[in-house]
C-alpha cells in the first residue's frame, strides 16, 4: 500500500563523524536504505564517509562518495535523475543539505520530491518562528524566547525575560554555538559565535530553565496521523546539560502516569502539528516541584535519540519511517521482533542508561565543563534489570581512568567526571540534599547513586557471602570492582562467585515485556532466576567489537566488526557480536545471529564465552579494546581466531618487536624503554633529540610528544605520564623530513596480501590518524615499495600473522624504517576497501575461519587516486590547540576520489569541510624550522592570486609580503596579527605550531582566533604545498569537480 | 533493603518463586495476572477490575514516585481509581524505598500495609510473565511471612477457581452516588467496578453521574431518567453476571443510549446472544493497538481483560467497530440501529494513554 510513484530515491548520509554527529546515521541510514530496497526502490546512497556500511555495495544501487556539498549534490541529481529525496536519515548535515538543494530550487528543477517528512514539516520543525507558532496552535507551552539578529535587540530582549538566558544559534548540529549567559557581557561572547556558526546569521535567545527536568519523547506517525511514542527518556543530568552530554535512561524514572501521560499527549499533539511522516524526537523541560512544562525542541528526523531509543526498545525506528515515507501506514508495518503490528508502544521490562564518552583525555587543554554544546564523541549503553546495574554496566563500558581529581570541582559546574565526582562525594559523606541543591539532579537518582556507595561500604565491612555477593552482583558491581574493594584480584572473585552459582542469566530484549513470544536474538546479562539464551547451535563465533566512539577508536572497527558478521554469515558460521555503542550498525540485532548488548571488559566477554562456548573469538577487528582482551582470553582457555596472542605481544611489546626487527634485519628508528626521568635522560641522548616520547600501550598515541630537549622531557616524564616499572615510557628517535607511510594487510600464515601502500602527505610525527593519505603512493619510488613488500611480508611472517596486519613506516633518503605494527584491523581499512574494490574485513574474517587468500580473486581494482582527509573537533572543544602532532585528535574521516590526485585530495578537504576562497589575503607564520619553506610557499600563493601578510621572521625574504606586527606590537592605532583575524581581514591562515603544546602561546592564539572566525588554518607545511599545488592546478587546467558513482571509480 | 519479611508465592501448577516481602504480612490468593504498564501502578492497584487477582508488573522498578493518598479517590484529581487496593497481591522486580514526587506521601509498601495486601518483591517477574505467557494465567497464593512457611500446604490449599467467583458484587457500590450534581443532564452508570476516571470523564463534559449497584433493575434505572446509560469496567467472567444480561437486554429494548467499557462492552455481548471466552493470559497494559474500522485510524490503548467477545459467534445487530492489531480479538463494537457503543479496552486511561477520549465525546453526540 505505497505510493507507486516513488521509484528511485537519493538517501544523503551525514558525512565524516563529528562531535554531535557520529555513527548512528550509518545505522539510521543503513537501515533506512534497507527498508527501502525490500520494497522494490532503487536507493542512491551520498556520502563522503567511507567507513560506513551505508556506502557497501550491498546497501544501495548507486555510492557516490562525495562531498556533501549542494554543489556535488546537484551533479549526482543530474547524473541519477531521482524522483524523490529521503532527507531524515543523514542527520542534520543531510537534512540541511535537502533543505538547501529545495531553497534553491534545484529539487524542483529535477522534479525530486521530498518523501516522509517534507520541507514545510522541517520548517516547522527547525525554524524557530515557524516552531513557536506551531507549538502555540497545539497548545503546548513553550519558553519565552524571540529570534535575534543584532546585538542590541538581544540585550533587550534579555533583560526584559531576565538572565539567564539561552542562545540557541539556528541550523546547527549538536548545539554548536548555544550557551547559557548570565549577563550582557557573556550574552555577547556567545552571539558572536552563535550568529557565525548559524546558516541564517540568527540565534534564539530563550528563557533559561536551568535545573528542571529534561525528557525526551521518540515518536513516529504515519501520513494518516496514526502515532505511537515509541520511547521516552528521562536525561539525569536536568536542562542546562545538552542532552547528548547527559547522562539519559530509558524509560523515565521519575514521572507518575499523570505526569507521563501529559507529556506524551502534547508529543502527540506536536508532531501532528508540526506534520512529521517518520520519526521525530520530541524534548521537554519539566518543573518537577510544580509540575509545569515545556517544550524545548523538536527534531523532525531521525537522530541520535532515536537510535539509542532503537536500541534501547527493540524497535526499529529508521526502518518504520522509511516505510512510512513510501506512505505505508504505521499498522501496515510488521513489527520484526513479534511479528504484531508496528503501531504500537514497547513496553521495557529492563533499565537502560546512556553515558556519553568524552574526548578530554586527548585534549587536557580543553575546558571539562559541559553544558549546552556536544563535547562527546560517542556514548555506550547499558541494560539492567534495576538502575544500579544498568548504570554500573554503563559506567566500565565507557572505558576510562578516572584522573586524580577533587571531586568538589567537578559537581557544579558539571564536567565530564561528574558522575565520578557524585559517587567520591558520597563516599566522603556529602549528603544526597547537598548534592541535589548544587546539582538539582532528581533525588531519585541521587539515591540510586548513594545506594551503590551503600554496597560499596557492605562489601567493604562484612564478609562476602552468597548473599552479599548476589545482592551487589545484582546491582552491577563487577568482579574489578568487587576484588579492588576486598584486596583480592578478580579471579578469587570470580572463582567465589561461580562456587556460589552464581552465573548471569541472560535476557532477550523483545520490545514487549515478554508479553509476545519474540525471535529477536538481542539479549543482556542480569543476574536472575532464568537465562533465555540456550546456547546457539552450529558452528559459532564471537565477534569483539570496538565499544564506544572515541578519537582513536571510531566507526571503522565497527564497519569491521559488521562485516566479520556478515562474512561469517555468507559462510555459515553463526555470529555472536558483543558490543555497547548504541549508535552502531554492530549492534542493530539484524547484523548478527546474535547480539549481547554487554560491557567488553572481561568478565563481561568471558561470562559470554561459558554461556556460548562458541569455537571461537575475533578480537582483531574491534580496535584496541578487543585486541587488549586477548592474553587474558587466551589465559582462560579461550580459542582466540587468527594471530596467535603471543604474536599480538610480540607487536604490541616495544622491546619484543625492537628485537624481531634487529633480527629481521629492518630497520627501526633509534629506540629504547625507560622506567624513570634518568633512564629516559639517558636513552634521549643515546638516540639524539628529536625524540618521540609515548606510554606503553596506548591508544591512538595517547600522550604521545614528540621532545626536543631534556627540559622537555623531564617536563613529560613528570607532568604527562605515569610512568613506573610496569609501565615504561617509550623513546624513538623522530625523523623529520621522513615520508610515512602505511600498509594494510591479510596474511593466511602463508600469502599476504596488501590491501595498498598509503603515504601520508604530512611527514612523519603526525599520527596516521590525523594524517592526509593517499593512495596509491606517489613519491614512493619501485624499489622502496618492493622493500614494504618484503618487509610486510617479513614481519607477518615473524608475527605468526593470520588476519590483519597494519604496519606503519618512514622512508627518509631511500631508507625504510618500521615505526610499528598492528596485529589487527586498523582504521584504513573501510577506506582501502573502498579505493580498492575489495572488502578487506569480510577476506579477513574468512581467512581467520581458516580460507586461504588464494581462494578469493584478489586484485585491486583501483584505478584512481583515493585521498583520505580528517576532521577535527577543535571549534567544540573550547581552549584546545589547533594542531596536528603524534597524539591523534581528529573525529572522522573523508574520502576523495578523482583520476589526479589534485582533484581527489581537493575532494577530500572539501569533504572534510575545508573551503579556501580566492583571492584573497594569505597570513603566514611559520615556525623557524618550517622558515626555509616560506618563499616557496608564497609562490603558490601568489599563483593563486593572494596577497601575502606575515609576520617579519617569516616574510622578510618574500617579495611584495606585507610585514604584521606580532601580538600586542602594533601601534596603538594599528591591528596586529590577532586583529587581522578577528576583523577577518584574511581569508586563509597558514600557521605552524612551535614544539611544545602550551597554551596561550601566539600561535595559540592565532590558530583559536581563526577556527572561531571560521578562517581555512592549516598548520601542516606539506598540507598546504600539496593543497596550493592541488588548487593551482584545478585552476590551470581549469578543471570541473566531476562526480563518480564508485563502481565507476573501480576497473 | 529495609525489610527482612520473607515471601512466596506458589502457583497452582507448582512453581515456587521465593522473594522478599512487603507490604502486609497475610497470605492471599487469586488469579495471577501480569500488566507491561511501566507507570500507574497506583491506578492499577485501585482497580476493581483486578479484584480476585495477583498482580505481576513487567516493568522492574515500581514504586518510584510512590503513593499519592492526599488526593481521595472520589475528588476530580486523584491517582485512585476506587477508595482501596483491590488486588489480592503484588510481584514486582524491585521495590522503590526512598520514593520522589511532588505529590507522593506514602512509599508503596506502607500503602498496602495499611490495605492489609501482601507484596513479593526481588523475584525474576520476567521468568514469571514468560510462564504465564506460556501455560497461561493460573490461581496463585502469595504468602509473605517472618519465620517459615509451609509451601506444600499453601499449594494443597490453593483451590481457588477464579472463573466461579462473581467479584462484582464484591466491588459494587452498595448505594447509589451521584457526582457532577450541579449539572442537568444525567446518566446513569452501573458500578460492575468503575474506575472512577470514568466518573471523572464523564463529569467532566458536563453530566450529571448516577452510579448506581450492579444489582439495580430497569426499574431502578428509569427512575432516575437518564439520557443514557454507561455500563462500566469490572472484574470477573462475563458469563455467570446472568441479571446484568437480563437488566441490559431490557435497557437496550428502552432504547437507552448506552456506552459500554471492558465488561460493559461483554455484557452487552452477552445481552444480545453473542458469548465471551477467556483470553490464555489476558490484554493488561497501557500499550496495546487498536484499529478503529471506521475512521481507518489506530489508536494506542489501555487494557485490562482476561475475556473477549467472540467475533465469530457476534450477534447479527451489532458490527465491529475497533480491532485489535496484535492478535485480531473485537475492540469494540456498535448496534446496527440502536445508539449503542462499546469498547473493550478503556478510554479512560488512568493509567495509560488518552488517546481514545474521544469515545466519550461520541457518546455525548448520541445522548
Amino acid at each position: 500500500m505505497y505510493n507507486e510513484k516513488i521509484k528511485k530515491v537519493l538517501v544523503i548520509g551525514s558525512g565524516p563523524i563529528v562531535i554531535g554527529q557520529a555513527a548512528e546515521f550509518d545505522y539510521s541510514g543503513t537501515q533506512a536504505c534497507t527498508a527501502l530496497r525490500e520494497e522494490g526502490i532503487e536507493v542512491v546512497l551520498a556520502n563522503s564517509n567511507p567507513a560506513t556500511i551505508q556506502t557497501d555495495l550491498e546497501i544501495a544501487d548507486r555510492i557516490y562518495i562525495e562531498p556533501l556539498t549542494a554543489e556535488v549534490l546537484e551533479k549526482i541529481i543530474e547524473r541519477e535523475r531521482p524522483d524523490s529525496i529521503l532527507a531524515t536519515v543523514g542527520g542534520q548535515t543531510g537534512l540541511n543539505l535537502s533543505m538547501e538543494l529545495h531553497e534553491r530550487g534545484i529539487l524542483q528543477k529535477y522534479g525530486v520530491k521530498f518523501i516522509g517528512t517534507d520541507a514545510a514539516a522541517i520548517k516547522r520543525g527547525e525554524d524557530r518562528e515557524a516552531f513557536n507558532e506551531t507549538m502555540r496552535k497545539a497548545n503546548v507551552p513553550i519558553l519565552p524566547g524571540k529570534m535575534i539578529s543584532d546585538y542590541e535587540a538581544a540585550y533587550d530582549f534579555a533583560e526584559k525575560i531576565s538572565y539567564p538566558v539561552i542562545v540557541r544559534p539556528s541550523y546547527t548540529l549538536g548545539g554548536s554555538g548555544s550557551g547559557i549567559a548570565y549577563n550582557k557581557q557573556e550574552l555577547k561572547s556567545i552571539l558572536e559565535l552563535a550568529f557565525r556558526l548559524s546558516a541564517t546569521h540568527s540565534a534564539l535567545i530563550e528563557k533559561c530553565v536551568i535545573g528542571w527536568g529534561e525528557f525526551e519523547y521518540e515518536v513516529v506517525r504515519d501520513h494518516d496521523g496514526n502515532k505511537a511514542i515509541i520511547c521516552n527518556m528521562e536525561n539525569i543530568d536536568p536542562m542546562g546539560v545538552h542532552t547528548g552530554e547527559s547522562i539519559v535512561v530509558a524509560p523515565s524514572q521519575t514521572l507518575s502516569d499523570q505526569d507521563h501521560q501529559m507529556l506524551r499527549s502534547a508529543a502527540l499533539r506536536i508532531i501532528e502539528a508540526i506534520g512529521v511522516c517518520g520519526g521525530c524526537n520530541v524534548q521537554f523541560a519539566m518543573n518537577q516541584q510544580t509540575g509545569d512544562y515545556v517544550v524545548i525542541e523538536v527534531n523532525p528526523r531521525l537522530s541520535r535519540s532515536s537510535a539509542l531509543a532503537s536500541k534501547a526498545t527493540g524497535y526499529p525506528i529508521a526502518r518504520v519511517a522509511a516505510k512510512i515515507a513510501l506512505g505505508q501506514k504505521l499498522y501496515e508495518i510488521k513489527n520484526a521482533i513479534t511479528q504484531t503490528s508496528a503501531a504500537f508502544e514497547p513496553a521495557l521490562d529492563y533499565v537502560v542508561v546512556k553515558i556519553p564518552r568524552w574526548p578530554f583525555d586527548k585534549f587536557p587543554q580543553a575546558d571539562r565543563k559541559i553544558g549546552t554544546q556536544m563535547k562527546s564523541t560517542g556514548e555506550v549503553m547499558a541494560i539492567g534489570r534495576t538502575f544500579e546495574e544498568a548504570l554500573q554496566k554503563a559506567m566500565r563500558s565507557l572505558e576510562v581512568k578516572v584522573p586524580k581529581f577533587n571531586y568538589s570541582e567537578h559537581i557544579y559546574p558539571p564536567t565530564d567526571l561528574r558522575l565520578f565526582a557524585i559517587l567520591e562525594a558520597f563516599r566522603n559523606g556529602v549528603s544526597i540534599q547537598e548534592i541535589n541543591k548544587k546539582t538539582m539532579i532528581n533525588l531519585w537518582f541521587l539515591e540510586k547513586i548513594l545506594n551503590a556507595v551503600r554496597m560499596e561500604k557492605q562489601i567493604i565491612s562484612q564478609p562476602l557471602n552468597r548473599e552479599l555477593l548476589r545482592q551487589v552482583k545484582r546491582a552491577g558491581f563487577s568482579d574489578v570492582q568487587i576484588a579492588k574493594l576486598k584486596n583480592t584480584s578478580e579471579n578469587e572473585i570470580r572463582k567465589l562467585r561461580k562456587s556460589f552459582g552464581i552465573i548471569p542469566t541472560y535476557k532477550i530484549v523483545d520490545s514487549c515485556a515478554g508479553e509476545f513470544e519474540a525471535i529477536t536474538p538481542y539479549f543482556y546479562s542480569t543476574y536472575e532466576l532464568e537465562n533465555e539464551a540456550k546456547p546457539l547451535q552450529g558452528k559459532k563465533v564471537i565477534v569483539i567489537g570496538s565499544g564506544p566512539i572515541r578519537i582513536g577508536q571510531g566507526i571503522e572497527f565497527d564497519y569491521c566488526c559488521s562485516h566479520a558478521s556478515f562474512a561469517l554469515r555468507e559462510i555459515g558460521v553463526k555470529s555472536i557480536v558483543i558490543n555497547n555503542n548504541p549508535e552502531t550498525v554492530s549492534t542493530d540485532f539484524d547484523s548478527s545471529d546474535r547480539l549481547y548488548f554487554e560491557p567488553l571488559a572481561f568478565e563481561d566477554v568471558m561470562n559470554i564465552i561459558d554461556n556460548e562456548q562458541p569455537d571461537g573469538v575475533i578480537v582483531q577487528l574491534g580496535g584496541q579494546t578487543s585486541i587488549n582482551l586477548a592474553s587474558k582470553l587466551a589465559e582462560a582457555g579461550v580459542t582466540i581466531l587468527g594471530t596467535h596472542v603471543d604474536g599480538i605481544d610480540i607487536a604490541e611489546d616495544r622491546e619484543r618487536f625492537r628485537k624481531l626487527s634487529n633480527d629481521l634485519g629492518i630497520l627501526q628508528p633509534a629506540n629504547g624503554t625507560a622506567t624513570n626521568e634518568k633512564e629516559a635522560l639517558a636513552v634521549a641522548n643515546k638516540v639524539s633529540y628529536p625524540i618521540v616520547v609515548r606510554p606503553s600501550y596506548v591508544i591512538a598515541g595517547r600522550a604521545m610528544e614528540i621532545v626536543y630537549d631534556d627540559t622537555e622531557l623531564k617536563r613529560y616524564i613528570n607532568e604527562a605520564v605515569e610512568v613506573s616499572e610496569k609501565r615504561p615510557v617509550l623513546i624513538d628517535k623522530y625523523l623529520d623530513n621522513a615520508i610515512e607511510c602505511e600498509v594494510d594487510a591479510i596474511s593466511d600464515g602463508k600469502d599476504v596480501f596488501i590491501g595498498g601502500i598509503m603515504q601520508h602527505i604530512e611527514y612523519a610525527g603526525v599520527h596516521s590518524g590525523d594524517a592526509n593519505i593517499v593512495l596509491p603512493s606517489l613519491q614512493l619510488d619501485e624499489k622502496t615499495k618492493k622493500t614494504l613488500i618484503e618487509y610486510t611480508n617479513k614481519i607477518s611472517k615473524a608475527l605468526g600473522t593470520i588476519g590483519f596486519i597494519n604496519i606503519q613506516y618512514a622512508v627518509r633518503n631511500n631508507i625504510v624504517y618500521v615505526l610499528e605494527a598492528n596485529p589487527r584491523a586498523s582504521r584504513t581499512v573501510p577506506y582501502v576497501s573502498k579505493a580498492i574494490g575489495i572488502p578487506l574485513a569480510k577476506i579477513a574474517t574468512k581467512v581467520l575461519l581458516g580460507a586461504k587468500l588464494s581462494d578469493f580473486n584478489l586484485k585491486s581494482r583501483q584505478n584512481n587516486y583515493a585521498v583520505k582527509s580528517v576532521v577535527f573537533p577543535f571549534l567544540k572543544l573550547v581552549g584546545s590547540d589547533v594542531r596536528l602532532g603524534p597524539e591523534m585528535r581528529s573525529t572522522g574521516e573523508t574520502m576523495g576520489i578523482a583520476s589526479n590526485f589534485e582533484m581527489a585530495y581537493y575532494k577530500a578537504l572539501l569533504a572534510a569541510g575545508l573551503k579556501i576562497t580566492t583571492p584573497g589575503i594569505a597570513l603566514l607564520s611559520l615556525k623557524d624550522e618550517d622558515k626555509p619553506y616560506a618563499t616557496g610557499l608564497a609562490a603558490l600563493l601568489k599563483k593563486l592570486d593572494f596577497k601575502i601578510y606575515g609576520t617579519h621572521g617569516t616574510i622578510k625574504d618574500i617579495e611584495g609580503a606585507h610585514s604584521v606586527p606580532k601580538i600586542g606590537k602594533a601601534e596603538p592605532s594599528g591591528h596586529d596579527i590577532l586583529d587581522l583575524i578577528i576583523n577577518k581581514k584574511v581569508s586563509l591562515v597558514i600557521n605552524t605550531p612551535t614544539k611544545g603544546g602550551r597554551a596561550n602561546t601566539d600561535g595559540f592564539k592565532i590558530r583559536r582566533a581563526s577556527l572561531e572566525k571560521g578562517i581555512p588554518c592549516i598548520t601542516n607545511v606539506n598540507t598546504t604545498f600539496e593543497l596550493l599545488k592541488a588548487l593551482i592546478e584545478l585552476r590551470e587546467k581549469n578543471q570541473e569537480l566531476e562526480v563518480r558513482h564508485i563502481e565507476e571509480y573501480w576497473q | 533493603m529495609s525489610s527482612d519479611k520473607k515471601a512466596v508465592l506458589v502457583l497452582k501448577d507448582g512453581t515456587i518463586v521465593y522473594g522478599r516481602g512487603f507490604g502486609a504480612t497475610a497470605t492471599k490468593v487469586g488469579e495471577l495476572v501480569f500488566n507491561t504498564s511501566m507507570m500507574g501502578y497506583q491506578e492499577a492497584l485501585t482497580d476493581p477490575s483486578y479484584a480476585g487477582q495477583i498482580l505481576l508488573m513487567t516493568y522492574p522498578l515500581i514504586g518510584n514516585y510512590g503513593i499519592d493518598t492526599k488526593d481521595k479517590w472520589d475528588s476530580n484529581y486523584s491517582w485512585f481509581e476506587s477508595s482501596h487496593v483491590q488486588v489480592e497481591g503484588f510481584a514486582i522486580r524491585e521495590l522503590a524505598v526512598q520514593p520522589e514526587h511532588r505529590e507522593a506521601t506514602a512509599d508503596l509498601s506502607t500503602f498496602l500495609n495499611g490495605s492489609n495486601i501482601p507484596g513479593i518483591y526481588d523475584i525474576d517477574t520476567r521468568y514469571l510473565v514468560r510462564h504465564v505467557r506460556n501455560f497461561g494465567v493460573m490461581s496463585a497464593v502469595l504468602a509473605t511471612y517472618e519465620n517459615g512457611v509451609d509451601v506444600k500446604k499453601l499449594l494443597d490449599e490453593l483451590t481457588f477457581k477464579y472463573e466461579s467467583i462473581n467479584f462484582v458484587e464484591k466491588v459494587t457500590t452498595r448505594e447509589p452516588l451521584i457526582f457532577g450534581k450541579e449539572n442537568k443532564k444525567t446518566v446513569v452508570l452501573i458500578d460492575y467496578g468503575v474506575k472512577m476516571n470514568i466518573v471523572r470523564e464523564l463529569v467532566a463534559r458536563k453530566l450529571k453521574v448516577v452510579v448506581l449497584p450492579s444489582f439495580s433493575n430497569e426499574k431502578d434505572i428509569e427512575k432516575y431518567e437518564p439520557a443514557g446509560v454507561v455500563l462500566s469496567n469490572g472484574p470477573g467472567d462475563p458469563v455467570i453476571l446472568k441479571d446484568a444480561h437480563e437488566t441490559i437486554r431490557q435497557l437496550t429494548n428502552k432504547n437507552y443510549p448506552i456506552l459500554g467499557i471492558c465488561l460493559g462492552h461483554q455484557l452487552l455481548t452477552h445481552a444480545f446472544g453473542g458469548t465471551t471466552f477467556k483470553l490464555k493470559f489476558g490484554h493488561r497494559g497501557a500499550n496495546h493497538p487498536v484499529l478503529n474500522k471506521l475512521t481507518g485510524k489506530i489508536a494506542i490503548t489501555t487494557q485490562n481483560h482476561g475475556y473477549a467477545t467472540d467475533a465469530i459467534k457476534l450477534p447479527k445487530d451489532l458490527e465491529i467497530t475497533h480491532v485489535n492489531m496484535n492478535d485480531g480479538t473485537v475492540e469494540g463494537m456498535r448496534h446496527l440501529s440502536k445508539q449503542i457503543l462499546s469498547v473493550q479496552y478503556h478510554p479512560e486511561a488512568s493509567p495509560g494513554p488518552r488517546d481514545s477520549k474521544y469515545l466519550f465525546d461520541e457518546f455525548m453526540k448520541i445522548l
